[in-house]
């Protein structure tokens, strides 16, 4: 296949922006005095506005692989890249309140732009060296980002991320060579065909180790480790992001992977495991958390159990790819807003702190409201019909066990999103006085939260306008 | 027409919600203004209506919303659903009265019931299933707000036993509407088009398997013997008219399902186990009626007596699936009876609730032992307490005793052992004499004394559902002449 790199270049242009609009900030922002840093913050506004735009006209564009088949421009890879960016720059938003005016503001930009070029590079990946390239550019950033804000746990946790994606990387890496070795080949196009005469144990250790390292960018069992301890240590800027963008990337590029295998690897019931066992662990354990932040963490690995319903039907139902696409857009929106309210209100790290929120600041309680309710799965909101669609995906596909799995840990997780809710909407302890205010929630934040529960109940409403258009996403 | 019934009260609700300089008594008119209107629009719809016969909807709107997964919000009325519909204006207009003495938080108050209003007519006249869930999920969100924030006693504990119970039943409802829709060819969620098509005719272990599903939700917010426990706590720590709406609507929702969905959907699988489904409603019957005769709580009596009630439906709409010839005149009797106490209950119940609730607000207890002679000092209390223990026992004249009738006529004719739930009217009958008698005979004692007799929003809000009772009671005929095509067209269905 001849490789045209001017039109191929064109085809990756909201990698390229994003990841030179990274190294602008990076080194634009070291020669700007420290009152001027929102400078920088504007330039990644524009960026990541610049790329939605171009994204979305890519959307419209038709499918096809670029650079010799390494890479697809698809709807997949348009919608991941779309939700990746918006979830980027509401993070952002996010960081006014937390990093007007710190020494690290530009670096931290630069570090979440550099992030989410590698998020989307994974989710277009269609070779395993760009796998893999992907899964680094993604990872690396992310150390410094837990790690820049020199909280007292975030020392803890950036090491603890760092050793788990150091052992993680080195494990997809070692499948990548497994795999390469046994197909001679790294482009998926012609992995099926390849891998299907290939040894099977071979193989099958080969995936296992890929899929290793997909879960730990994921979040989900059996690498999940790291992520409660992220979420509770490292700013709230942080976390919103490192919670929520990179699984984007993971999910897709799992997707895509397991598309690509022969059927004589069993990765289906693989898959199905690693969900269920994901979205039990994370229920189980979100039970007893008191802080919000680390409640939030285990609720993400559950969700990502969540999402990897649809990859374990991947093929075998018309709904999986859509559903997965929706389920993304939904949980993305809904879990930034949770975080905002977190940090929107950083020095309450406890639930019980959160009470009396409701008299005091409607609106950011109706967010919270909203976000939890939606990611325990409530209607109106987007999850709920990711949910739907999901179990209905699972159950098409020949899998209604993992339907009734899906609900089942619906049901479970009611208790911990309740146990936050109830705090919300109780008055104050006696004695208390809550004037109007009293929460003093940071601007940004709270709006970040409040415009990210409209968007969710809106991608829920609209469900039906977004569910035809990520059905055309089918793999090329 | 019906958009505008779902919509209208939800927008009030949303314009309450962010009104926060709108005084208390503007709330409370607001609400009542509200309720009125619906109800007004309900009677419009009402004379308007004409039996729309089998496999159609009346006043019906079809919007594409999910066509993904062939979701559309889809609404219509016949004449399973209209009754019902008419049924939860009527009692939320009567709650809006109750609540004009509302002190705690109107305006908030006034907004979450409105919401209510607008997702429980939003559930009976949807036909999509989908839209239905989402309704069905909205209810159980709100009346959790309800208990909680208005509720007394252990109201964190009793709306959150009543959120994972129902939330339950609502997740293994969604899971049986998956099957329904994964097994229908092509897949959908519309109920009419599947009710046409019965999915799972030709596989009995997968319809079993999501009537199960199915009937597990259903039950639960019915709810019926086995899982009915959350109820008595919910009722005991709700507020009087969040009491109110539980009794009187949301547990309809569970019997609505029955005869919306598991019927005419399922109806092979209904056919087979229509005698586990029987067994059920007699146990409910008389398992609600003894635990009921055993309680000295006002309320938790009322709350089993719904046991009792609902088990009634149950054990109707079972023998409704028990097919042989000639007994479809008595099946459709039966169904006929079922749909008839669905409205009864609300109405009756509804008031004894809101009766109970005068109790609670005089003196803080629903313990009929520190009660005695009461009639002596609030005579129209005793008067409307007296009319709805009646109803609610099934005497003639008052709605329940056309339920009830027609529900044993249909189903003794077709299952003459189910004749034991006869049982079940005899002891609700002394029960509810018993508690007339604790609380109203002899001399005035305990809490009795200095007991102040109803006020006007009290007796204008239950003295209208149990005037409604009356009616129903004594001029049955426009009830039943909406009813009784659609519960032949539902016989017809479930013998197919």
């Amino acid at each position: 296949m001849p490789t045209n790199v001017g039109s191929d270049a064109v085809a990756m242009l909201p990698e390229i922006l994003v990841f030179v609009g990274g190294l602008l900030v990076l080194v634009g922002g070291s020669f700007l005095p420290r009152e001027r840093q929102w400078l920088s913050r504007l330039v990644t506004g524009i960026v990541l506005v610049g790329a939605v735009a171009v994204s979305v006209w890519g959307l419209s564009q038709g499918e096809r692989m670029v650079f010799s088949s390494s890479f697809a421009v698809d709807t997949a890879t348009g919608v991941a890249r779309v939700i990746a960016l918006v979830a980027t720059l509401l993070v952002v938003l996010m960081a006014s309140d937390e990093f007007a005016g710190h020494p690290r503001e530009s670096e931290t930009y630069a570090l979440l732009l550099f992030a989410t070029a590698g998020v989307t590079v994974l989710a277009g990946a269609s070779d395993l060296m760009l796998l893999a390239v992907g899964f680094l550019l993604a990872s690396i950033p992310l150390y410094g980002l837990i790690g820049l804000l020199r909280l007292p746990g975030s020392a803890e946790a950036a090491l603890k991320t760092y050793l788990m994606g150091a052992l993680f990387g080195i494990v997809l890496l070692f499948g990548v060579t497994i795999l390469y070795g046994v197909a001679g080949e790294t482009t998926y196009v012609r992995l099926d065909e390849r891998l299907s005469g290939a040894p099977q144990a071979a193989v099958t250790v080969g995936v296992v180790a890929v899929l290793a390292g997909l879960m730990f960018k994921a979040g989900a069992v059996p690498a999940h480790f790291w992520v409660p301890d992220a979420a509770q240590g490292t700013s709230g800027t942080a976390a919103a992001f490192l919670t929520t963008v990179p699984k984007i990337g993971a999910l897709v590029a799992a997707y895509r992977l397991v598309s690509a295998l022969p059927d004589t690897v069993a990765w289906p019931l693989l898959i199905a495991v690693l969900a269920v066992a994901s979205m039990t662990l994370g229920n189980l354990a979100a039970y007893t958390q008191s802080d919000p932040r680390r409640l939030l963490g285990w609720s993400t690995v559950s969700q990502v159990g969540y999402l990897l319903v649809p990859v374990a039907v991947a093929g075998r139902s018309d709904l999986a790819l859509p559903s997965l696409l929706l389920y993304l857009a939904g949980y993305t929106t809904t879990n930034i807003a949770a975080f905002a309210v977190t940090t929107a209100v950083p020095q309450r790290r406890d639930l019980a702190s959160y009470r009396g929120m409701s008299r005091s600041s409607p609106w950011l309680a109706a967010a919270l409201l909203v976000a939890l309710l939606g990611l325990l799965g409530t209607p109106p909101t987007a999850v709920v019909v990711g949910k739907l669609t999901t179990a209905t995906a699972a159950w098409d596909g020949g899998q209604q066990w993992l339907a009734v799995a899906v609900l089942a840990n619906t049901l479970v997780s009611l208790f911990y999103y309740l146990r936050w809710i109830i705090p919300v909407y109780r008055p104050g302890a006696a004695g208390e006085r809550l004037a109007p205010g009293s929460f003093a929630p940071l601007p940004w934040s709270s709006s970040v939260a409040v415009v990210a529960a409209a968007l969710s109940v809106v991608i829920g409403l609209g469900a039906g306008l977004l569910l035809p258009l990520f059905a055309g996403a089918a793999l090329a | 027409m019906l958009s505008v019934i779902v919509f209208l009260p939800l927008v009030v609700a949303v314009g309450l919600l962010s009104a926060t300089w709108l005084a208390d008594s503007m709330a409370r008119w607001l609400f009542l203004a509200a309720t009125l209107v619906e109800v007004v629009l309900v009677g419009i719809v009402w004379a308007g209506y004409h039996d729309p016969g089998t496999g159609r909807l009346a006043y019906q709107e079809q919007v594409p919303w999910i066509p993904g997964v062939s979701s559309s919000y889809h609404v219509g009325v016949d004449g399973l659903s209209l009754p019902l519909v008419a049924m939860t204006v009527v009692v939320f207009a009567a709650g809006a009265v109750y609540a004009l003495r509302e002190r705690d938080r109107p305006r908030l108050q006034a907004a979450l019931f409105l919401f209510l209003e607008g997702v429980s007519l939003g559930l009976f006249v949807s036909a999509d299933l989908i839209v239905f869930f989402v309704f069905f999920d909205l209810s159980i969100v709100a009346m959790y707000f309800s208990i909680a924030g208005w509720g007394q006693g252990d109201a964190a504990r009793s709306a959150m036993k009543f959120f994972l119970y129902t939330f339950l039943g609502s997740l293994a409802l969604l899971l049986g509407f998956i099957g329904l829709y994964v097994a229908a060819d092509p897949h959908t969620f519309d109920m009419v088009e599947l009710a046409r098509a019965t999915p799972l005719a030709g596989s009995p272990v997968a319809g079993a398997l999501v009537l199960a599903a199915i009937l597990l939700g259903l039950a639960v917010k019915t709810p019926t013997f086995p899982f009915h426990t959350w109820l008595p706590s919910a009722h005991t720590d709700a507020p009087a008219i969040g009491s109110l709406v539980l009794a009187a609507v949301l547990l309809k929702m569970g019997t609505y399902g029955f005869v919306r969905i598991a019927m005419p959907m399922l109806p092979q699988a209904w056919q087979a186990w229509a005698p586990v489904i029987i067994v059920i409603g007699v146990i409910s019957v008389l398992y609600g009626a003894l635990v009921a005769l055993a309680q000295t709580d006002l309320k938790r009596m009322i709350a089993y007596t719904s046991v009792n009630h609902m088990g009634y439906i149950v054990l109707a709409v079972g023998v409704a699936g028990v097919i042989s010839r000639d007994t479809e005149q008595a099946r459709a009797v039966a169904v006929t009876g079922a749909v008839t106490q669905m409205v009864s209950h609300g109405l009756v119940t509804g008031a004894l609730f809101l009766l109970a609730g005068v109790m609670r607000d005089r003196t803080g207890s629903y313990d009929i032992r520190e009660y005695g002679g009461l009639a002596a000092v609030a005579p129209r209390y005793i008067g409307l307490f007296a009319v709805a223990a009646f109803a609610s026992l099934g005497l003639p004249a008052l709605s329940g005793f056309i339920a009830e009738f027609q529900v044993f006529t249909g189903s003794v004719a077709v299952v003459p052992v189910t004749a034991v739930a006869l049982l079940g009217i005899l002891i609700t009958a002394a029960l509810f004499l018993r508690a007339l008698q604790a609380v109203f005979t002899g001399t005035t004692r305990g809490l009795s004394v200095d007991f102040t007799d109803l006020r006007p929003s009290e007796t204008w809000s239950a003295g209208l559902l149990l005037a409604l009772s009356l009616f129903v009671g004594v001029l049955p005929r426009p009830l039943l002449d909406v009813i009784e095509p659609a519960a032949h067209t539902v016989v017809g269905l479930v013998g197919r």
